[in-house]
């Protein structure tokens, strides 16, 4: 594309335009722009801009205007050749906004545009890209409102440039390629320079891990090149090599009677994660850690899949481009295990949505804009590459403003034993998929440091925009590669790119490489940029020779790229060139074993336990129940009724529909239980229950999570358990068997290198282990995501509270088993299972009372837990239980509310005691709300004869809710359903 | 037609369609034998058109919606395919597109009548479109439909209403006049409209009506009645417990029936 004649190739410009005037992208802007405060402006038009550079007749371009780029009913299109320099405004009050990617940025719009126009038989366009106008008016509208609505709600400077006028498009510039090769002299470096080289590259590698490659050179007798530099500082970043859950950590008690009292651990995801699965022995795991997702068995034919990711900094910086290539990220580590991707779920943590500008840190976007770009990311790429999005959360923190968390989960299904693990010296290096920019450089090392208000600039390759359709293309090729048996090995190309890919795949074997062969988006790249590249979409296979014209022509049937870079051997080495000349030789052993073991101090703060204690005995009795706040002090006649009004209004609480329906939950046709449920289709689910397509027996995977930051800013290892505890209840609500439930962790967290900080993780790592030992649940996959922190211009640093989310995957063997939390028949008896524990540490009614939340802890675990649910799955399996919910934020009385809302009946509850507040709005774990058949009711009780189980009420056809106290005759609580709904839903369909 | 040669169904795969396996097991379901093929092999000739009985242009994003849903795969069929389509349809055989595949049937002027030609005779010209919802938003959500028109064989008979999602962005159907929808109307050619739960009309009411289309328009068929193209997916509730409250003990609607008439038309 560089070999343009000037002489002839013309750009041309298209301006797409809305015959009618309700436009629903312009109408939803104007109304963020005055959601912005920009109330000047009245009227916005969004228009379509498309430049296409090429040799073209004029009646070609006036057929890509006609037929192409418009659609003839809806929209009318001008054109002519790019004009520079024009003004855009006709007339007072009328402004004109221009905005186009910048250069190299994804734009799979253009790519479409040369493609489509070769089939109009159009042959002579040479390249082509996309903008967008708008179309300002205002009559009091100056230069700055323009910038501010450019630069607040219409642009992102990181993928868009823009200017107030008309726009030229930017193409990446042509360069010939450099094939330039550094070298970056290291051993005779002081402590000092080591250091200052670190930063210098952005490698955030510390003086150890710095020393290590000085004395693996200063032994080989070279000084390493930029490429082998880039590829150590990848291979050994936190991102992907974990080295904080590694490291040696000494650990001290604050407050400790003796202060010399210190514990070493050694690495904490084989003392506490590992551990556990091992201990456990669960026979129906099949990969637990060591592949590029957790695997356990299914039926007798197939095996499931499930990893999470997160993609916090990337999102933080472009919203929608850090999560669509989160999902596609997630989605390749499926295909990575070579399965088919059959489900995606996402976990979401923001900012306060109304939080005033005032208060916004300096280059941080407002979380209304990361949300909704969030969301948009993970619409896009879910719905277009066809997997349904069917479990989730969102939760709001202050503590989130400036690291908003991105959770990207995926279930994937294939045949047993399907997934080859090996690399065959001989068998060739093939990268199949998207072709290779400068996107996301350095993505692994920017993903490992704290964030400042320069990083949206610093990092801004780091970020890239996804493609599903091409991702798409990969999933097609390689299920069919699977099943002929074409490769020997796979993994997805992901942080750190083909050197992250082709080092692990080798890491037993060795490889040899020519990075000439890569297929480029734009020549100019250094060896080094070709190497690391994190252009998404790509997959590195291994496949012996005489395989390759087999996996050409699916290649070719699904238009996917295939590129042969080099070939696997059993040198132990991985060796690099780019023609010819070889750019990096490393020992494997170096590269992957290389790393020295971090040292860590951590600090464990009181008020954390003594964890060591067996599971259960962290049970609290319900005499040290702590303070409940002072709800009584809220105004209002009914300060009950407020409180519960106010939880389900919560935007933690609050109904999510506006997000569910955005996301194809239903694509695949496999989603039996829906996020959303019950008589109108708007009750919360508990989990999700998919029935895939391929399997031909009665079973049923399950989905459900738990999080719950408000309990990591109080005490992490609780939290551990709660978020342990929650997913697995949730599991079960829906129906899941709890002997055959498999666990995901998710660590974000802050600097570990702060002792507390790093204390409070070893806090949680520890509370995974008690909690999946207490419950026979086994960790099969998990990642962590550290420094989540943000360094503010007034030097304030701004963490995040300490999260961790937990996945549980369950198997069921008769999807007929399956309960939603929908109340279902009137007269039916509703019970309150399991041990309540009255805690409000954390707790979403402390949060509005505006309780300090270090009032008292969250809840732990109660004893009975196992049983209950053991039990509970009896009963739901027997047919008994029509009805079943989890207690969660905001307690027993937002569970009881949402399961009116679910059956749209009532409810008459009796609470035990008194003191209606701490029943309904503390906080438990291992307790649920169930509604049983009354015919089966004596039955139930009977079967649950030995464990805490209470009738609390009963499910009325009045529709209300109504909570009376023991021993008194009026009701404390009476709301219309209608009220209920109005909280919980506000305005949302 | 024998009754034991099977009914071959065409499930057309082009680059991003990704509700091609249902709508397979729809077809295999009603009694056809379904068969995804991708646009290429049958423009390599790998795969002939004249040996499918039905031809299904089912959902996803191909080209992932660059320029417009269905715009490209439309462009495609017309560059080439225009021939063969043009046979298929002529020749009274079922076909159906679903959502993206019924905004590449519109898009392609192949609905809501092929007769109209462009001005270079080359393909079929374009007269409606489907275009943006009308609240800006994509939308997954279940609705009812009302089977309307006796004339289409694939809704030709069916009583019940049927109960399926949408999962679109742009499933707004609209003509350049809105007058041309009545003419719709008189000839039968809509097929499928947005329903309450009883089968009364939607009257334009979100979320009754997912989009805003006119006349709470779901799904529309050719004058010939042999070419349906809809926006909702009733390939997604083929089974009893596809339906959202199946644990409350509802059942029926299942959007079955309508490939049970593509198939049946050609076994009769």
């Amino acid at each position: 594309m560089s070999n343009t004649n000037p002489l002839d190739s013309q750009i041309y410009r298209f301006v797409t335009r809305p015959r009618q005037g309700n436009d629903p992208r312009s109408a939803s802007l104007l109304a963020d722009a005055h959601t912005l405060g920009l109330t000047a402006v009245q009227r916005l038009d969004c228009l379509d801009i498309f430049f296409i550079e090429g040799t073209l007749a004029p009646s070609q371009v006036a057929q890509l205007a006609s037929n192409l780029l418009s659609d003839p009913i809806t929209q009318s299109v001008e054109w002519g050749r790019l004009l520079t320099g024009a003004p855009g405004s006709k007339s007072p009050g009328y402004h004109v906004i221009e905005a186009a990617l910048r250069p190299g940025v994804t734009d799979p719009v253009a790519e479409q545009i040369v493609r489509s126009a070769s089939v109009l038989g159009i042959t002579g366009v040479q390249r082509a890209a996309v903008g967008l106008r708008y179309e300002v008016y205002g009559e009091t509208l100056t230069e700055d409102d323009l910038l501010a609505l450019a630069r607040r709600l219409l642009v992102n400077n990181i993928i868009q440039h823009f200017t107030l006028g008309e726009i030229e498009p930017a193409f990446p510039q042509a360069a010939q390629a450099s094939g330039q090769v550094e070298a970056l002299p290291i051993r005779s470096r002081s402590d000092d320079r080591l250091l200052a080289l670190s930063e210098e590259r952005r490698a955030a590698l510390d003086l150890a891990e710095m020393q290590a490659i000085q004395q693996y050179y200063q032994a080989i007798g070279r000084d390493p090149t930029d490429v082998e530099f880039e590829t150590i500082a990848q291979t050994w970043s936190e991102h992907c090599v974990h080295k904080t859950f590694k490291a040696a950590i000494t650990l001290t008690q604050e407050d400790s009677p003796d202060a010399s009292e210190k514990t070493v651990i050694s690495n904490l995801l084989n003392t506490y994660l590992r551990a556990a699965t091992q201990s456990i022995q669960a026979p129906w795991v099949r990969s637990a850690f060591v592949d590029n997702a957790g695997m356990i068995d299914f039926d007798d034919e197939f095996e499931v899949s499930f990893k999470v990711e997160t993609h916090n900094h990337p999102s933080a910086i472009e919203p929608f481009g850090g999560a669509n290539t989160g999902v596609g990220g997630v989605i390749r580590d499926v295909l990575g295990v070579s399965a088919k991707p059959i489900a995606a779920t996402d976990i979401l943590c923001f900012g306060p949505p109304d939080l005033p500008l005032d208060h916004l840190p300096e280059g941080v976007l407002h979380p209304r804009r990361i949300r909704s770009g969030v969301i948009a990311g993970v619409q896009d790429y879910g719905n277009k590459i066809g997997i349904p999005t069917v479990n989730g959360a969102i939760v709001y923190d202050p503590g989130f403003t400036a690291n908003p968390l991105v959770f990207c989960g995926c279930i994937g299904i294939a045949p047993k034993g399907s997934h080859p693990r090996q690399p065959l010296p001989g068998d060739r290096v093939i990268v199949l998929g998207g072709r290779t920019g400068r996107d996301g450089l350095r993505g692994a090392t920017f993903s490992s440091m704290t964030m400042d208000g320069q990083t949206g600039e610093v990092s801004g390759a780091s970020v890239q925009i996804g493609d599903p359709i091409t991702e798409k293309g990969l999933i097609e090729v390689i299920l069919r590669a699977r099943d002929a048996r074409l490769y020997h090995a796979i993994t997805d190309c992901g942080a750190g790119g083909l050197s992250s890919a082709v080092g692990e795949m080798s890491s037993q074997t060795g490889a040899e490489v020519e990075l000439q062969h890569v297929e480029l988006k734009y020549p100019g790249l250094a060896p080094w940029e070709i190497w690391l590249s994190e252009a998404q979409e790509r997959m590195v296979l291994a496949v012996p020779a005489e395989n390759i014209p087999a996996l050409r022509s699916l290649c070719d049937l699904f238009e996917v790229n295939i590129t042969d870079i080099g070939a696997f051997n059993d040198s132990q080495r991985l060796v690099v060139r780019y023609a010819g000349q070889v750019v990096l030789d490393l020992h494997n052993e170096f590269l992957h074993n290389g790393i020295p073991q971090r040292q860590l101090q951590a600090v464990i703060r009181t008020p954390a336990i003594q964890s060591d204690a067996p599971p259960g005995l962290a049970h609290i009795p319900p005499t040290n129940a702590n303070h409940p706040p002072s709800i009584r002090s809220i105004p209002s006649h009914n300060p009950l009724s407020k409180m519960l009004l106010s939880l389900l209004a919560h935007p933690d609480i609050a109904s999510k529909a506006d997000v569910v329906h955005v996301y194809d939950h239903e694509v695949q046709g496999a989603t039996i239980i829906k996020p959303l449920i019950g008589k109108m289709n708007d009750g919360p689910s508990d989990g999700a229950v998919l029935k895939p397509l391929a399997g031909r027996g009665r079973q049923a995977i399950v989905l459900s999570n738990g999080v719950n930051p408000q309990y990591g800013k109080v005490d992490a290892y609780r939290m551990a358990l709660s978020v342990v505890d929650e997913a697995i209840r949730n599991a079960v609500a829906v129906g899941a068997d709890p002997q055959r439930i498999a666990l995901l962790d998710n660590f974000c967290w802050g600097d570990p290198k702060r002792p507390e900080t790093l204390g409070e993780l070893v806090q949680a790592a520890r509370g995974c282990y008690d909690a999946a030992l207490f419950y026979q649940t086994p960790f099969i996959s998990g990642k962590d995501s550290l420094n989540n922190e943000y360094l503010g211009a007034d030097g304030q640093r701004h963490a995040i509270p300490p999260t961790l989310l937990i996945s549980a995957i369950g198997i069921m063997d008769n999807f007929e088993h399956t309960c939603s939390m929908d109340l279902k028949t009137a007269g039916n008896p509703l019970y309150l299972l399991g041990e309540h524990q009255h805690a409000w540490g954390g707790s979403h009614a402390s949060l509005l009372a505006q309780t300090s939340p270090t009032q008292g802890r969250p809840p732990g675990l109660p004893q009975q837990a196992p049983q209950i649910y053991q039990t509970l799955h009896q009963a739901i399996w027997r047919g008994w239980v029509r009805a079943c919910h989890d207690l969660s934020e905001g307690g027993l009385g937002v569970a009881a509310a949402e399961m009116c809302i679910g059956g749209r009946l009532g409810l008459n509850l009796v609470l035990p005691d008194d003191d209606p507040a701490t029943w309904l709005y503390s906080e438990t774990n291992g307790c649920l709300l169930v509604e049983v058949d009354a015919s089966h009711a004596q039955h139930f009780e009977a079967l649950f004869s030995q464990l805490a189980i209470r009738k609390i009420g009963m499910v009325s056809s009045q529709p209300r809710l109504q909570v009376t106290c023991l021993d008194e005759l009026a009701p404390c609580i009476d709301i219309p359903l209608e009220r209920l709904l109005q909280a919980w839903k506000g305005d949302s369909r | 037609m024998s009754l034991n040669t099977p009914v071959k169904a065409l499930i057309l795969h082009a680059t991003g369609t990704n509700r091609d396996l249902e709508a397979a097991r729809a077809f295999e379901m009603a009694g056809a034998l379904p068969e995804i093929v991708h646009l290429n092999q049958l423009r390599r000739r790998e795969r002939r058109w004249e040996d499918y009985q039905i031809l299904t242009l089912p959902g996803g994003f191909s080209y992932a919606d660059a320029l417009g849903a269905g715009k490209l795969l439309a462009l495609d069929l017309q560059a080439f395919f225009t021939e063969q389509v043009t046979s298929f349809i002529a020749s009274g055989k079922p076909v159906i597109g679903i959502c993206n595949g019924f905004q590449a049937l519109v898009k392609a002027g192949l609905l809501p009548d092929s007769k109209h030609l462009a001005n270079n005779h080359s393909a079929h010209r374009q007269q409606a479109t489907l275009t943006f919802n009308a609240n800006g938003r994509f939308e997954c959500r279940w609705v009812h439909l009302a089977p309307v028109s006796p004339h289409c064989l694939w809704t030709n008979g069916l009583q019940e209403i049927i109960y399926c999602p949408v999962a679109h962005g742009e499933g707004r159907f609209v003509l350049p006049d809105p007058g041309d929808a009545q003419q719709l109307a008189q000839q039968n050619q809509i097929a499928l409209v947005y329903a309450q739960a009883d089968g009364s009309p939607a009257n334009g009411v979100y979320p009754l009506n997912p989009n805003g289309s006119i006349l709470d328009i779901a799904g529309i068929c050719n004058p010939q009645g042999n070419v349906l193209g809809l926006m909702p997916h009733p390939e997604d509730h083929i089974f009893p417990f596809q339906h959202p409250r199946w644990r409350r003990g509802a059942s029926g609607g299942l959007g079955l029936h309508l490939f049970q008439n593509g198939v049946n038309f050609i076994k009769q």
